[in-house]
C-alpha cells in the first residue's frame, strides 16, 4: 500500500463520522470538525503502532541474552532516513493545519442572515435577551434551520459558552463582546456549559438550548418567552422555576442551610438584621423585591454584598412569582 | 568493569586501600553541615527530598480530586446532592494539586536534583560554577515552598495553576501569597538556570569538547536557557497580578480599566515555554538509559542536540495555542497553529531516534529501561494528542475539557515523572552507594503503566464527549469513565508507593553498588559510589565520546552517519 492510498483510505473512513463516543452532531459543521478529528486520529493510530509496534519489536529481538557482552551494530545515524521521517511528518502536519485553518474559517465568520441573540454570563448561570422582541430566557430557544449568532458578554468574570453537540466554543469575557455563532441541524435540546473556571458553583453553570420548530420558536416569541404558553399555573410553581433557572439556587437553599446568600426558608416575615445595624421586624414583599433589584441597599449581616442586581433582568410577574414563592418556605 | 576510555587519575584510590575514603555523605556530619553545604551533591540530594516529599503531597491532593469524582453528584440546579467535598473544598484541592505539581515538583524535579547532582560530575568538574549561589537558589526554593504552603493554610486558593484574571483578582482566597510562592520559586529556576549555563560553558574537562557531551547535559543547556529567558516574564506577571489586587491598580481587570486576556498571553508566554522547561530534561535523561542499555551510539547525536534548541526557540512563539477560543485575532490564532505543528517535527524526530537507537543493539532491559520503554509509549500519546489539540477547528471543540487534562498529563506526567522516575533507578546507585530491587522495580513500573492508562485514556474519551474540566460534579452520562479513571488512580498511586518501600528498603539493607553497574561512559561513573566530595582525585580527561561503547563492532561497516 503506498503513502497515498492509505492517505485517501483514512480520509474516506474519516468521513464516517458518527460514534458513541463523541456527542451527537447536532450543527452544521459538527460533521466537518469530526470528520478532521477522525482523520488526525488515524494517522496517530498509524503512527503510534509504527512507534511501539517498532519498539516492541526491538525489545524482543535485541534483548540481551546470556551474561556476556555482545557485539552491537556501529550505526549511529542515517540521512537518508532522517530526512524521510522528519519530511513526512512534516508534510502531514502542514496537511493538517491547512485542513483546521479551512474548518475554522468557517466556524468563525458569521454569515449575514444570522439572527441575534444577546447572553449575558454572570457566576453562575446564563442569561438570554432577544433584542428585538426584548424576551429575557434563561434557555437558548432557536428555530431548527436558521443561523444564530451569539453576542456575548461576561457582568463578573470570565466564562466560557461551550454546546459540545454543536462543537462550538467562546470565552465570555467582561467588558468585551464576543461572538459565536450556529446554525442548529434539528428539533431537540442540547447541553449548554460553561468551560471557564468561575468558581463555586461552575459546574453548575449550565443551561439548555433548545432547537424547536418555526412555528413553535413564533410560539414562544408571541407569548414573551413563556414556555407555558396562555395556560395558567400557580405563581409559586413559577417561582420555583425561576429560582433554579436564574440560578438564585447557587446562593440561596431552601432547606435551611446557608450558602453565598442565607437560606429562603422562613425568610418571609422573620425579622432582618444588616451590616449597617439597622434591622426589619419583618421581611415583607417590599423588602424581597428590593433585595432582588438593588441587594446592596440592606446588606443582611454575617454575608457579603456579592448579590447581582436583577434590575432589567426579571419583570414584574417573575418577581412577583419568586416572592410568592418565597412566602411558601416556612 | 567496562574498559575505561577516559584518563581519570586513580592513585589516590590505592592510597586509601586501607580504610574506606569518606564521601560525599560522610566527610562532615551534623545537620548543620548539611544547611550550609555548598557541595552540588548535597544540595541535589537535598532537592530530591524536598521534590518527592511535595510529589506525595501532590498526589494525595490527586487522589482526594479523583475519589471526589467517583460520586453520586449530579449536576444541574435540581437534584443535586453532595457527595465528598462542597464546590469551593474542591476548587481548592485541584488548584493546590496543580500548582504544587506544576511549581513544586516537575519543575525542579530533574534539573535541580539530578542536574545539580550529576552536571558537574560529568563534566569532570568539583562543582557548579557559584557554588553558594547554588545553596542560595536552595533556600529561595524551600521559601517558596513555604509560601505556598503557608496559603494553604490561610484559606488555600481557588484560581487553578493558571490564576487566571479577572477571577484571581477578585476571589477572597489567599491568592497574594500563593502567587509570592510562585514568584519566588521562579528566582531559584533562575538561578540555577545561570548557573548551569555558566558552568557548561566553563567547568568541562579538557577533552569534553561540545560534541562530546552527555545529552542530559545538552538537555540541561537548552533548558537553562528556557528558564533563564522566560521565568522572569511570569515573575513580572505574578507581580502587576499582585500590585492589581493589593493596589487596586487595574492591569487585567476590567472593571478597574483593564485587560482579562492580556494576562493570558503574560502567563502562556511563560508557561508554554515552560513546559518545555519540564520536558527538555526528562528527553535528556532518556537519551543516556537508552543508549547506556543498548550499548550503542544514539542514533542521529546531532539530530537530538539540535532539536532539543529548535523546540526551545520555536516553543517561544506558540503560547497563543492555549487562547484559540480566547477572541485573539484570527491571524494570531492561525500563526500560532501553525508554528505548533512546526514544533511537532523535531519533537517526532527525537523519538524516531531513540527507537532507532536500540536497533542492533543489546538490551539490558532493567528497571530503568523499562520506565524509557514506557516513556517512549506514554510520551508518544502524549504528543500524537497535542495534534488534535493545535488543529484550530477541532480545537474549538477540545479546549477546556478533560481532552486537555488527559493530553497534559500523559506528557507531564506520563513523559516528565516517567523519564525522573526511570532515573532514580539509573543513577540510585551512583548517589547513595546502595542498589535498588531490580524486581519489585519492574514491580511498580508496571503498576504505574496500567494505573497511568486506565486512569488518563478514559479522560480522553471524557473530553471527546464534552466532559469540561475543573468540574466538581457532571451530568450522569459521565460518571462510568469517571469511575474508571478514578480505579486508575489508585493503582498509579499503588505503583508509587511500591517504589517508595523499596527504595527506603535499599537505604537500610540494599546491596552495595559498584563504581560504574550499567557500564556507562560518562565521567560520572568514573568516580566512587557514592561520589568522594571533591568528585575526583585530580583532573579527569576525556579521549572519547560518551556513547562509544565496547561492545559496538567496528569490523562491520558503519552504514550512514555523521
Ligand atoms: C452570587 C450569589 C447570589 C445569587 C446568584 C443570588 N443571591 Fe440573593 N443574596 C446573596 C447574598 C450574599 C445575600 C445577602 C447579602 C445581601 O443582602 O445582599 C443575598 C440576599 C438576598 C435576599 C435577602 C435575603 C435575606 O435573608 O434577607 C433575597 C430576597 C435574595 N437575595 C433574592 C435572590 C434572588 C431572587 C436571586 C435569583 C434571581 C438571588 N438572590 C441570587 C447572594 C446571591
Ligand atoms: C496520581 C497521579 C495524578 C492524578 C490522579 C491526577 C489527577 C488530576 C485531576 C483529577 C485533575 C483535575 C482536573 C479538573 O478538575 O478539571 C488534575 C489536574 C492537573 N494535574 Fe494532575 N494528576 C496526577 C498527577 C499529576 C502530575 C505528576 C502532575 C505534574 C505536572 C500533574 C499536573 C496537573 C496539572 C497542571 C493540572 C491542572 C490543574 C488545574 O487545571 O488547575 N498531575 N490532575
Ligand atoms: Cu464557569
Ligand atoms: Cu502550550
Amino acid at each position: 500500500m503506498n503513502l497515498g492510498s492509505a492517505l485517501g483510505y483514512m480520509m474516506a473512513q474519516a468521513a464516517n463520522t458518527t460514534s458513541w463516543w463523541k456527542p451527537i452532531q447536532a450543527s452544521a459543521h459538527a460533521g466537518a470538525v469530526d470528520t478532521l478529528f477522525n482523520f488526525i486520529m488515524y494517522l496517530c493510530f498509524f503512527f503510534f503502532v509504527l512507534i511501539v509496534g517498532a519498539m516492541v519489536y526491538f525489545i524482543v529481538k535485541y534483548r540481551r541474552k546470556g551474561n556476556g557482552p555482545e557485539r552491537t551494530s556501529p550505526i549511529k545515524g542515517n540521512h537518508t532516513l532522517e530526512i524521510v521521517w522528519s519530511v513526512i511528518p512534516g508534510i502531514l502536519l502542514v496537511l493538517i493545519f491547512a485542513w483546521g485553518f479551512k474548518d475554522w474559517l468557517a466556524i468563525a465568520v458569521v454569515p449575514a442572515n444570522a439572527m441575534e441573540v444577546r447572553v449575558s454570563g454572570q457566576k453562575w448561570n446564563w442569561t438570554f435577551t432577544y433584542p428585538k422582541e426584548g424576551i429575557v430566557s434563561a434557555d437558548l430557544v432557536v428555530p431548527a434551520g436558521q443561523p444564530v449568532k451569539l453576542v456575548m458578554t461576561s457582568k463578573d468574570v470570565l466564562h466560557s459558552f461551550y454546546i459540545p453537540d454543536f462543537r462550538i466554543k467562546r470565552d465570555v469575557v467582561p467588558g468585551k463582546y464576543s461572538v459565536l455563532w450556529f446554525e442548529p441541524s434539528e428539533e431537540a435540546t442540547h447541553q449548554i456549559y460553561c468551560t471557564e473556571y468561575c468558581g463555586t458553583e461552575h459546574s453548575n453553570m449550565l443551561s439548555k438550548v433548545k432547537v424547536v420548530s418555526s412555528a413553535k420558536y413564533e410560539e414562544w416569541l408571541a407569548n414573551g418567552g413563556d414556555e407555558d404558553g396562555g395556560t395558567p399555573v400557580p405563581l409559586a410553581d413559577k417561582g420555583k422555576k425561576l429560582y433554579e433557572q436564574r440560578g438564585c439556587v447557587a446562593c440561596h437553599s431552601i432547606d435551611g442551610t446557608n450558602k453565598v446568600g442565607p437560606t429562603w426558608k422562613g425568610l418571609y416575615g422573620s425579622a432582618r438584621k444588616f451590616t449597617d445595624g439597622t434591622s426589619l421586624a419583618a421581611a415583607d414583599e417590599n423588602y424581597i423585591r428590593e433585595s432582588i433589584l438593588v441587594p446592596n441597599a440592606k446588606i443582611v449581616a454575617g454575608y457579603a454584598g456579592v448579590m447581582p442586581s436583577y434590575q432589567g433582568q426579571l419583570n414584574d410577574k417573575q418577581l412577583e412569582s419568586i416572592i410568592e414563592y418565597i412566602k411558601t418556605l416556612k | 568493569m567496562e574498559s575505561n576510555h577516559n584518563n581519570v587519575p586513580q592513585s589516590a584510590h590505592a592510597a586509601s586501600a586501607g580504610g574506606a575514603e569518606p564521601n560525599y555523605i560522610n566527610a562532615h556530619k551534623g545537620i548543620w553541615s548539611w544547611m550550609t553545604t555548598v557541595d552540588h551533591k548535597r544540595l541535589g540530594l537535598m532537592y530530591l527530598v524536598g521534590v518527592l516529599t511535595f510529589f506525595g503531597l501532590g498526589g494525595i491532593f490527586a487522589l482526594l480530586v479523583r475519589t471526589q469524582l467517583l460520586g453520586p453528584i449530579f449536576g444541574g440546579a435540581s437534584g443535586k446532592q453532595e457527595w465528598l467535598f462542597s464546590g469551593d473544598t474542591y476548587n481548592k484541592l485541584f488548584t493546590l494539586h496543580g500548582a504544587v505539581m506544576v511549581f513544586l515538583v516537575i519543575i525542579p524535579s530533574i534539573p535541580a536534583s539530578l542536574g545539580n547532582f550529576f552536571l558537574p560530575l560529568m563534566l569532570g568538574a568539583k562543582d557548579v560554577a557559584f557554588p553558594k549561589l547554588n545553596l542560595m537558589s536552595f533556600y529561595v526554593y524551600v521559601l517558596g515552598g513555604i509560601f505556598l504552603l503557608f496559603s494553604i493554610f490561610t484559606g488555600a486558593v481557588d484560581t487553578g495553576w493558571t490564576f487566571y484574571t479577572p477571577y484571581s483578582s477578585t476571589t477572597s482566597t489567599s491568592v497574594v501569597s500563593a502567587v509570592m510562592g510562585v514568584f519566588i520559586l521562579g528566582f531559584s529556576s533562575i538561578l540555577t538556570g545561570v548557573n548551569f549555563i555558566v558552568t557548561i560553558h566553563k567547568m568541562r574537562a579538557p577533552g569534553l569538547t561540545w560534541v562530546r557531551l552527555p545529552l542530559f547535559v545538552w538537555a540541561q543547556y537548552a533548558t537553562s536557557l528556557i528558564q533563564v529567558l522566560a521565568t522572569p516574564v511570569l515573575a513580572i506577571t505574578l507581580m502587576l497580578l499582585a500590585i492589581e489586587r493589593t493596589m487596586g491598580i487595574g492591569i487585567f481587570d476590567a472593571k478597574l480599566g483593564g485587560d482579562p486576556v492580556l494576562f493570558q498571553h503574560f502567563f502562556w508566554f511563560y508557561s508554554h515555554p515552560a513546559v518545555y522547561i519540564m520536558i527538555l530534561p526528562a528527553f535528556g535523561v532518556i537519551s543516556e538509559i537508552i543508549t547506556i542499555n543498548s550499548r550503542k551510539q544514539i542514533f542521529g547525536y546531532k539530530a537530538i542536540a539540535m532539536s532539543s534548541v529548535a523546540i526551545a526557540v520555536i516553543g517561544f512563539l506558540v503560547w497563543g495555542h492555549h487562547m484559540f477560543t480566547s477572541g485573539q485575532s484570527e491571524l494570531a490564532s492561525a500563526v500560532f497553529s501553525f508554528l505548533t505543528f512546526a514544533v511537532a517535527i523535531p519533537t517526532a524526530i527525537k523519538t524516531f531516534s531513540w527507537v532507532a537507537t536500540m536497533y542492533g543493539g543489546s538490551l539490558r532491559m532493567n528497571s530503568a529501561m523499562w520506565y524509557a520503554q514506557a516513556f517512549l509509549f506514554l510520551f508518544t500519546i502524549g504528543g500524537l494528542t497535542g495534534l488534535f489539540l493545535g488543529t484550530l477547528s477541532v480545537d474549538i471543540h477540545l479546549h477546556d475539557t478533560y481532552f486537555v487534562v488527559a493530553h497534559f498529563h500523559y506528557v507531564m506526567m506520563g513523559g516528565t515523572m516517567t523519564a525522573f522516575v526511570g532515573a532514580l533507578h539509573h543513577w540510585w546507585p551512583k548517589m547513595t552507594g546502595r542498589m535498588l530491587n531490580e524486581f519489585w522495580g519492574k514491580v511498580s513500573c508496571f503498576f504505574v503503566f496500567v494505573g497511568f492508562n486506565v486512569t488518563f485514556f478514559s479522560q480522553f474519551l471524557l473530553g471527546t464527549k464534552g466532559m469540561p474540566r475543573r468540574y466538581a460534579n457532571y451530568l450522569p452520562e459521565f460518571q462510568t469513565w469517571h469511575q474508571i479513571s478514578t480505579i486508575g488512580s489508585y493503582l498509579l498511586g499503588l505503583g508509587f508507593f511500591i517504589t517508595l518501600i523499596y527504595m527506603i528498603q535499599s537505604l537500610i539493607n540494599g546491596e552495595k553498588a559498584p563504581k560504574n553497574p550499567w557500564g556507562g561512559l560518562s565521567l560520572e561513573w568514573e568516580t566512587d559510589s557514592p561520589p568522594i566530595e571533591h568528585n575526583f582525585h585530580g583532573q579527569p580527561v576525556v579521549n572519547n565520546g560518551p556513547y562509544e561503547f565496547p561492545e559496538i563492532d567496528h569490523s562491520k561497516s558503519n552504514r550512514g552517519g555523521h
